[in-house]
C-alpha cells in the first residue's frame, strides 16, 4: 500500500510520520505538497502535525482550503483512508470530515508532554488489534487540543463507538485529573460514521522509534496495517 | 460599488474563554473590581466590491459562514459601509 503524506507550509511532523511509515514499518510512502492537486495514486493519506499556514485564524481553517485538501476531501468521501494527528486532526474538523472542533486548551497553555490514552473500541483501523484494558504512553503537543462538539453530537458519538481513544492515567483509569486540556469526556482521538476518517490529539509518530525510550505507538500503526492487510486479503 | 466590512468574531457564550478569563483576572490586579466577563474575541475588517449592499452583505456573510468564523465555536456580527 502506498502512504501520502501532506505537507503544508507549518507542517513540522511531516518528517517524523514520513520516517516512521519508511524506516521502522518498511512502508512506501511520499509526501504530498499542499499546492498539488495529485494524490500519486496513494491508497492511505495522513495528515501530519505542525502549524499549518502558522494557526492564522483558526488552527487548521485555512489549510482546509488548500488545493490538495480540495483532493483529500474527495478521496475521503469516496472511502479512502485518511488519518490526522493534532493538526491533522483539527483540519479534519475544520474539513467537517469529522464532527466537532478543537479550541483553546482549558489552561491556556501549550502542553508538551507525554498523555495516557486507552482504547475504546475495536470498531476502527487504528484500535481493531488494541488492547482495550492497556493504556498507551503517547505525546501530546498542542496549545488547542480540547476536543468539543455539542451534547447530541457527543451521544452519537458514543452511540456508534466513533470514540477511539480518551485520555486516562497511567493505570487507564479515566478521570478528570487525567484530561490534560478539557476535552469533553477526555476524547482523544474520534472517527467519522464511515470509519475510515480518522483524527486524534496525540503523537504516536513520536514514539515508535527504539532510540526514543518509547515505542507505545507502534501498536497503532500495526494496527493499521494488519487491518488493511486484511482488507486486501478479503477482497 | 466599494464597501468595507467590519466584523467580529466572538467564542460562543456557552463556552469557556480561557483567553478572557486570563485578561479578567489580570484586570482585577488593576483594582478594577467592577470589571467582569471578558471576552476575547477577533476583529477583522475588509474591502469588497459588490452592486449594492444587499449583495455585500451576502458576500460577507459567504466568508463568515465558509472560513472567517466556526459555528461550533464562534458566533460573528458584522456591519457594512459604504466607502
Amino acid at each position: 500500500m502506498k502512504f501520502g503524506v501532506v505537507v503544508f507550509p507549518g507542517s513540522n511532523c511531516d518528517h517524523d510520520m514520513i520516517y516512521v511509515l519508511k524506516k521502522i514499518f518498511n512502508q512506501e510512502v511520499v509526501p504530498l505538497w499542499h499546492k498539488d492537486r495529485d494524490l500519486q495514486n496513494c491508497e492511505f493519506i495522513f495528515l501530519p502535525g505542525g502549524f499549518s499556514y502558522g494557526d492564522y485564524l483558526r488552527s487548521g481553517a485555512i489549510a482546509r482550503f488548500s488545493p490538495i485538501m480540495e483532493e483529500v476531501i474527495k478521496f475521503a468521501n469516496n472511502g479512502g483512508f485518511v488519518i490526522g494527528i493534532c493538526n491533522g486532526f483539527q483540519i479534519l474538523c475544520e474539513a467537517h470530515l469529522l464532527p466537532g472542533a478543537l479550541l483553546h486548551n482549558d489552561n491556556h497553555k501549550f502542553i508538551c508532554r507525554n498523555s495516557y490514552i486507552i482504547p475504546q473500541t475495536k470498531q476502527s483501523i487504528t484500535t481493531s488489534s488494541l488492547d482495550q484494558d492497556q493504556p498507551l504512553k503517547i505525546p501530546i503537543a498542542h496549545g488547542e487540543g480540547k476536543y468539543f462538539a455539542k451534547d447530541d453530537v457527543v451521544k452519537k458519538l458514543n452511540d456508534n463507538e466513533q470514540v477511539l481513544f480518551r485520555y486516562c492515567d497511567k493505570y487507564g483509569k479515566i478521570t478528570p485529573e487525567s484530561n490534560p486540556n478539557g476535552s469533553v469526556e477526555n476524547i482523544a482521538g474520534v472517527c467519522n460514521e464511515q470509519r475510515n476518517v480518522i483524527g486524534m490529539m496525540p503523537h504516536p509518530e513520536r514514539a515508535a522509534d527504539e532510540n526514543l525510550q518509547n515505542v507505545d505507538g507502534k501498536v497503532i500503526f500495526e494496527s493499521v496495517f494488519k487491518e488493511i492487510e486484511n482488507r486486501v486479503i478479503s477482497r | 460599488m466599494n464597501y468595507r466590512a467590519e466584523i467580529n468574531v466572538m467564542p460562543l457564550k456557552a463556552l469557556l474563554d480561557p483567553q478572557g478569563k486570563a485578561v479578567a483576572k489580570s484586570l482585577k490586579n488593576l483594582e478594577l473590581p467592577e470589571i467582569s466577563d471578558v471576552r476575547i474575541g477577533k476583529h477583522i475588517t475588509l474591502n469588497l466590491e459588490a452592486e449594492n449592499e444587499e449583495e455585500a452583505k451576502e458576500k460577507v456573510e459567504t466568508a463568515c459562514k465558509k472560513l472567517l468564523a466556526n459555528p461550533i465555536m464562534e458566533y460573528y456580527e458584522y456591519e457594512i459601509y459604504d466607502d
